[in-house]
């Protein structure tokens, strides 16, 4: 089947969502995402979407799913590199991603995360 | 009127979604649509492809170059020989959905394209038309 490949770089788990995703696809990443998070106990998980030219209400319930499964298993979600006009056409179809942090680039996206694992 | 300027794509499959989508683009790029415009009219494109297959069972997509005052634009429609909709006014509310969805798909592609046409009734399918100004 096909996958969006999830890696591993230390305590963080890294997506890079490269292709046009039909509904069935998004649905697998975040079922593979979830169970990633709770089977490897990740500090933080970074989508990347700078590739992505376009997010429907689909794929952002997909991502304010996997921010919110990520919460509750006390892991951080940053999702980064959105477009602007990605930006632009999702606030005017109605969906603002609340709780979903979000980060210009992947390297300030680490940061985030870096700092939010860091111990007290 | 030529035959690159209209056609009709079937959407049946959730992959067709994706093709609808990919078309659209390509169309608009055609019409010289600004990055934003387009991106607003692929994502409306998006939420009523997937309406077809999911609630109307599979549909089609026309599609038309229009132009006026030197002005391009696209206009799609969504048509599909599914149950209809019932309560139109309900159907267009802000996060009201019969399935599990969020209920932003009529609504939002309401707001991102400059016209907007719902035709549905009972047992008498489902039809929407959308037109984006370059
Ligand atoms: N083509 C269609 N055929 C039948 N019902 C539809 C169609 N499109 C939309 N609907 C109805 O309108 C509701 C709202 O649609 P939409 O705004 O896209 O939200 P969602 O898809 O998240 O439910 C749907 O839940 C469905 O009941
Ligand atoms: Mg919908």
């Amino acid at each position: 089947m096909e996958r969006i490949p999830i890696l591993q770089i230390g305590e963080f788990l890294l997506v890079t969502i490269q292709v046009d995703m039909h509904d069935q696809l998004a649905m697998t990443l975040q079922d593979d995402l979830s169970e990633r998070i709770s089977a490897t106990s990740a500090k933080g998980v970074l989508i990347d979407i700078s590739a992505l030219d376009m997010v429907d209400s689909f794929i952002g319930r997909m991502i304010g799913t996997i921010s919110g499964v990520s919460r509750i298993m006390d892991t951080q979600t940053v999702l980064v590199g959105m477009q602007p006009a990605v930006a632009i056409t999702l606030v005017e179809l109605g969906l603002t991603l609340p709780g979903v942090r979000t980060a210009l680039n992947a390297e300030r996206g680490m940061r985030l995360l870096n700092n939010s694992a860091a111990p007290q | 009127m030529s035959a690159e300027q209209s056609g009709t794509q079937p959407i049946l499959l959730e992959q067709d979604v994706v093709r609808a989508r990919q078309l659209a683009r390509t169309l608009a790029q055609g019409c010289g649509m600004s990055l934003i415009n387009l991106t607003k009219l692929v994502t409306a494109v998006s939420e009523l492809a997937r309406n077809a297959v999911v609630y109307g069972g599979g549909g089609h997509m026309d599609w038309q170059v229009v132009e006026k005052d030197h002005r391009k634009g696209l206009r799609l429609t969504f048509r599909d020989e599914g149950p209809g909709i019932p309560d139109i006014k309900l159907a267009m509310t802000d996060g009201w959905t019969s399935g599990g969805g969020l209920g932003l798909g009529l609504t939002g592609a309401k707001r991102l394209v400059d016209e907007f046409e719902l035709d549905t009734a009972p047992g008498a399918g489902t039809r929407v038309t959308i037109l984006r100004w370059a």
